[in-house]
Parts: structure tokens; sequence; C-alpha cells
């Protein structure tokens, strides 16, 4: 096919997926007026029956929590599945030998990125704490709370402390860690059966509306997911640090 | 629409055409973030903030790393057949 050939079909479908989006976002309802009843709804029986203050967290960890329950076990089968391929590839040792001779080499970073990476980690870690905690009551959650964690552990390792990395972040530690998480989500989601009338049904007491412990199993399952996903997300991220520290020892 | 929702809209549609218009990988991981960031702006803006905090740490963080991450490793890949041949030679 001709460049010029290729140039037109190219432009005339374009022109086509530009036209059905227009016709598509024209028979959006109007914004703030969703069609169905499941938008005014469900933040009411959030706030009315289960007294979570942010609804969204409430739908996500308590109308929808069996999705949430899939959507948790695959980012487990995915930190899995990385370790294991990236394991398969290295001998035992050679990612502490690689480490120790990256430390030797020195920082390769700049002083000032550095010294912004050490300033970072504190309030960073702060932050992921509190969004996992508050999750029913301001937006946020487990999952944004979890990757903000995991996001300081490397800003550690943007600071240039490959050994301090090794060190923070045992893999025993944050293999455990990652299995404790999706393992107590999928407590709570038997307890509901146990204790209540269905899995995932929210069997503790619901507490006061806007305080910490407000919301039943809300928290309980935002903290888990929030252990679960700072673990899983340190564990596929420092697999592929591991990895390009092996590739820049053995290319030297 | 407010006129920030406007802006939030025009935002993401250059960083998201600056996106596809760069070339080199590692420039396009940089442009891929800052698309991300205004995306989350503009879910701000619509009143979905719960959106706009997963978008932020996905787009923002782990999105742009694996990236950069995968691509040291390509170039490391790439160095070491470089000198493989070298020596072949």
């Amino acid at each position: 096919m001709s460049a010029r050939a290729r140039l037109v079909l190219g432009l005339g479908s374009l022109a086509g997926l530009g036209a059905l989006l227009v016709w598509a976002v024209g028979g959006l309802p109007d914004f703030g007026h969703p069609r169905g009843p499941y938008a005014d709804l469900a933040p009411r029986i959030m706030l009315d029956e289960r007294h979570v203050a942010n609804a969204v967290t409430g739908i996500t960890f308590d109308l929808r929590g069996f999705d949430t329950l899939g959507e948790e076990l695959i980012l487990f089968v995915a930190a899995l599945g990385a370790a294991v391929l990236l394991r398969a590839q290295r001998t035992e040792g050679e990612i502490e030998e690689a480490a120790a001779y990256e430390e030797r080499r020195g920082p390769g970073t700049a002083d000032a990125l550095r010294a912004l990476g050490a300033v970072l980690v504190g309030p960073t870690l702060l932050l992921g704490i509190y969004v996992v905690v508050h999750g029913a009551l301001t937006p946020g959650g487990g999952f944004q709370g979890g990757v903000l964690l995991a996001g300081a552990l490397l800003l550690v390792y943007a600071a240039g402390q490959v050994a301090a990395v090794e060190r923070v972040r045992p893999a025993s530690l944050v293999e455990v860690a990652d299995a404790v998480g999706a393992a107590a989500y999928t407590l709570v989601a038997l307890a509901g059966l146990v204790f209540g009338v269905a899995v995932m049904d929210n069997v503790l007491p619901y507490g006061t509306t806007g305080s910490l412990l407000s919301g039943g199993t809300v928290p309980v399952l935002s903290v888990a997911v929030g252990v679960e996903v700072t673990a899983g997300v340190t564990l596929i991220l420092s697999e592929f640090v591991d990895q390009m520290l092996l590739r820049s020892r053995r290319g030297d | 629409m407010t006129a920030l929702q406007t802006v939030c809209l025009l935002a993401v549609a250059v960083a998201g055409t600056a996106t596809v218009l760069t070339r080199e990988p590692l420039r396009q991981a940089v442009a891929s973030g800052s698309l991300g960031l205004a995306l989350s702006v503009l879910f701000l803006a619509f009143g979905a903030p719960d959106v706009a905090l997963s978008q932020i740490v996905v787009a923002g963080v782990a999105v742009p790393v694996m990236v950069l991450l995968a691509l040291a490793k390509i170039r490391t890949v790439d160095r070491a057949a470089a000198r493989e041949d070298a020596d072949e030679r």
C-alpha cells in the first residue's frame, strides 16, 4: 500500500472515530444527572445504613466488595508472577553482591536529587498511612495509600541508597506482608459467611459516622488492601530494580 | 461546564497529543506522566477526588517508574549486545 493510500485510510478512519465519539458524548446524560436510581441510592445506603462518610470507598469495600476481592487477588498474582519470572534468571547471593558493588561504586545521582528524595521519604510515608486509614472518611483508601507507601520506598532508591533499600525491604518481610494482606481480605469476606448471611456481609458494628472506625468492615478492608498493595507494588518494583542492578554489575 | 473544567479538558488534549507525537521512549515516559497528572486534575475538577487520587498514584508514580526501569534494562541489554558484537570482530 502506498504512503498516500495509507494516509487517506488513516485520516478517514480517524474522522469516522471522531464522528462516533461526538455522537456518543452527545448522548450522555447531563453532568450531575445520571440515569437510573443507583447513583442516588448507593451514597445514601453508605451514609445512612453503613455510617461511611466517603461513599466511594464504602461502595468499593462494601456494596461492591466482592469485585474488590477479585481485583486484590489479581494484584497478588501479578506480583507473584513477576517475582517468579525474574528470580528464575539469577542465583542465590547474586543480588547482595550486586548491591554491595553498587554501594562501593558510590551514588551516580546528583546531590540535590538525593537530598530531595531523602527529605520527601518521611512526608510520603505519613501521607500514605493517612490515606490508607482514612479511607472511610476522606477520598482515598487502601489502594491509593498503598501505592504512595511503595512510592516512599522508591524515593529511598532515588536518593541513591541501594544498600539501604536492600535493608529496609527484606524480601521475606515484603512477601509475608503481601500474603497477609491478601489473606486478611479473604478472611474478612469469609467472616461475613460465618457470622452474617453471605460472603462480604458487613458484620462489624458500624460506629459513629465520621469517626476513624466507622463503617464496620470498610476501614478493616481498606487497611488490608493497603498492606497488600504496598507489599505487592514494592515487590514488583524491587524485582525490577534488582534486575537493573544485576545488569549493571554484569555489564561492567 | 465551568472555565476550570474547560481548561482541564484542553490541557488533557494537549498532553495527550504531546505524548503521541513524542517519539523517544524516555521523553515519552515523562510526557505520559504529565498526561496522567492533567487527567487527575480533570477528575478533580469534575468532582471525583477518589478517581483523581488513583490517577495520580498510577499515572504519576507507578507507570513512569515501570517504563523507566524497563528502558534501563533494555539499554543495558543493548550495550552488552553491542560489546559482544565488537568482541567478535
